[in-house]
């Protein structure tokens, strides 16, 4: 194809989109739109998946088999939540095989908020009703992303979204009303976990890259920096309304923006876990692939049984 | 490294009686009896489904949307195949 040909195939694909037409696999598409989507939609199918481990640390002690039940359900839920992702990213024609590899090798990124430590059971309140929350934030513009698989994708996951955020508010409510001890710990969760969410939402729009031209494919809808304030002006009466206070003594109602104004955000912390220097960013490779490894031979039996018994179904029609 | 991957599947599910099964995905499996399986776990744990169907990918043939041209387009001239294209009386109801 020359030069212009592909400009020309570009200009009707971007008015496709504009009409909000979907993108469906065999169509053309710019590889710049191929790669973009392979890379955020691959991160975010491995943010899925890596965000199970912070979380499956408390399954075994959880307080209840009511919360035992919910976590467990939540837990395999981001494990689906990976799996339609991973697969709506094959579909861009790349292989599982190559995106595994890129989590592995640590080619690829996920959320860095799976790279704090879940130290206490209110961990898995703060995380349901802070982390899940912010997700769903994010998550919601992208039910009508232009990628049709993508789009398909989310709209299941946003489905199920919504109970996680509700049991990790019931936990963090049930503590904050409980002993004092309780109430505690569901505050130490709260200050622990609050600016991580905050980050969750990435970086200002002054630093932000690539934001103009996925505002275009729909990839975003909203900046940063909006979705952030969508988060905390949701997120506060729900906090006041259990009793527990927002970490950030700057945090106040701003009348004239009908918002709240909210305090600086520490993003040297931020980009230090990006780079691989959050509390857990080695424990979290290492359990992830561990599980990979020590899997294999697992993986290798089901293949060869699956072969076996095709060859003797096969023996059998001669 | 493992010798040889999961082939990937296509599943299908009918989410009722009375409705045809639906495309909802993709997954990998070593055989039709775990695609079968874990389709059950990926794609239907809140009763989305009454029946699965899986099919290895690579037995299905697609269309080229680079063909929906000579595909699709000659059915677009044909107005005749539609009820409006016939002129009636208005005295003429339910017809
Ligand atoms: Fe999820
Ligand atoms: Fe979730």
């Amino acid at each position: 194809m020359s030069k212009e040909q592909i400009k020309n195939l570009e200009t009707q694909f971007e008015a496709r989109i504009a009409r909000d037409e979907k993108i469906e696999p065999k169509d053309w598409m710019p590889e710049k739109y191929r790669k973009t989507h392979i890379r955020q939609m691959s991160q975010h199918a491995h943010s899925e998946i890596v965000g199970m481990l912070p979380e499956s640390n408390w399954i075994t002690r959880a307080p209840s088999l009511r919360r035992k039940v919910a976590l467990l359900a939540k837990v395999q839920d981001e494990a689906g939540h990976g799996l339609y992702l991973y697969s709506a990213t094959e579909t861009l024609g790349i292989s599982r095989e190559e995106l595994y590899n890129q989590l592995h090798t640590g080619a690829a990124k996920y959320s860095s908020i799976f790279n704090y430590p879940t130290v206490t059971w209110a961990d898995m309140g703060a995380i349901g009703w802070l982390v899940d929350g912010a997700a769903i934030i994010n998550q919601v513009p992208l039910c009508s992303t232009s990628y049709g698989p993508y789009a398909r994708a989310m709209v299941r996951v946003c489905k199920e979204e919504s109970f996680h955020q509700r049991q990790g508010y019931e936990i963090m409510m049930k503590l904050a009303n409980g002993t004092m001890e309780q109430k505690d710990l569901a505050q130490d969760a709260l200050n622990r976990w609050w600016w991580p969410s905050l980050m969750m939402l990435g970086p200002t729009d002054a630093e932000s890259i690539h934001t103009e031209q996925s505002m275009k494919w729909k990839l975003k809808r909203k900046s940063n920096d909006d979705l952030r304030q969508q988060f905390i002006d949701q997120t506060v009466p729900q906090a006041e309304l259990i009793g527990l206070t927002i970490p950030d003594p700057d945090l106040k109602w701003n009348d004239e923006r009908g918002s709240y104004d909210y305090g600086k955000i520490n993003w040297e912390e931020f980009w230090q876990v990006v780079k691989g220097h959050g509390p857990c960013n080695k424990e979290r490779m290492r359990a992830r692939v561990g599980a990979w490894e020590e899997g294999e031979w697992v993986r290798d039996a089901a293949m060869a049984y699956a072969e076996k018994k095709q060859e003797r179904k096969e023996k059998q029609v001669v | 490294m493992s010798k040889k991957n999961w082939p990937i599947w296509e599943i299908f599910v009918r989410s009722k009686n009375g409705l045809e099964h639906r495309h909802f995905g993709s997954l990998h499996a070593a055989d039709a009896e775990m695609a079968l399986e874990n389709a059950r776990d990926v794609y239907t744990r809140r009763n989305e489904g009454v029946s699965i169907w899986v099919i290895e990918s690579k037995h299905i043939t697609a269309s080229n949307p680079d063909n929906n041209g000579e595909l699709f387009e000659p059915a677009q001239d044909k107005v005749y195949r539609h009820p409006t294209f016939y002129d009636l009386p208005d005295e003429v109801k339910h017809m």
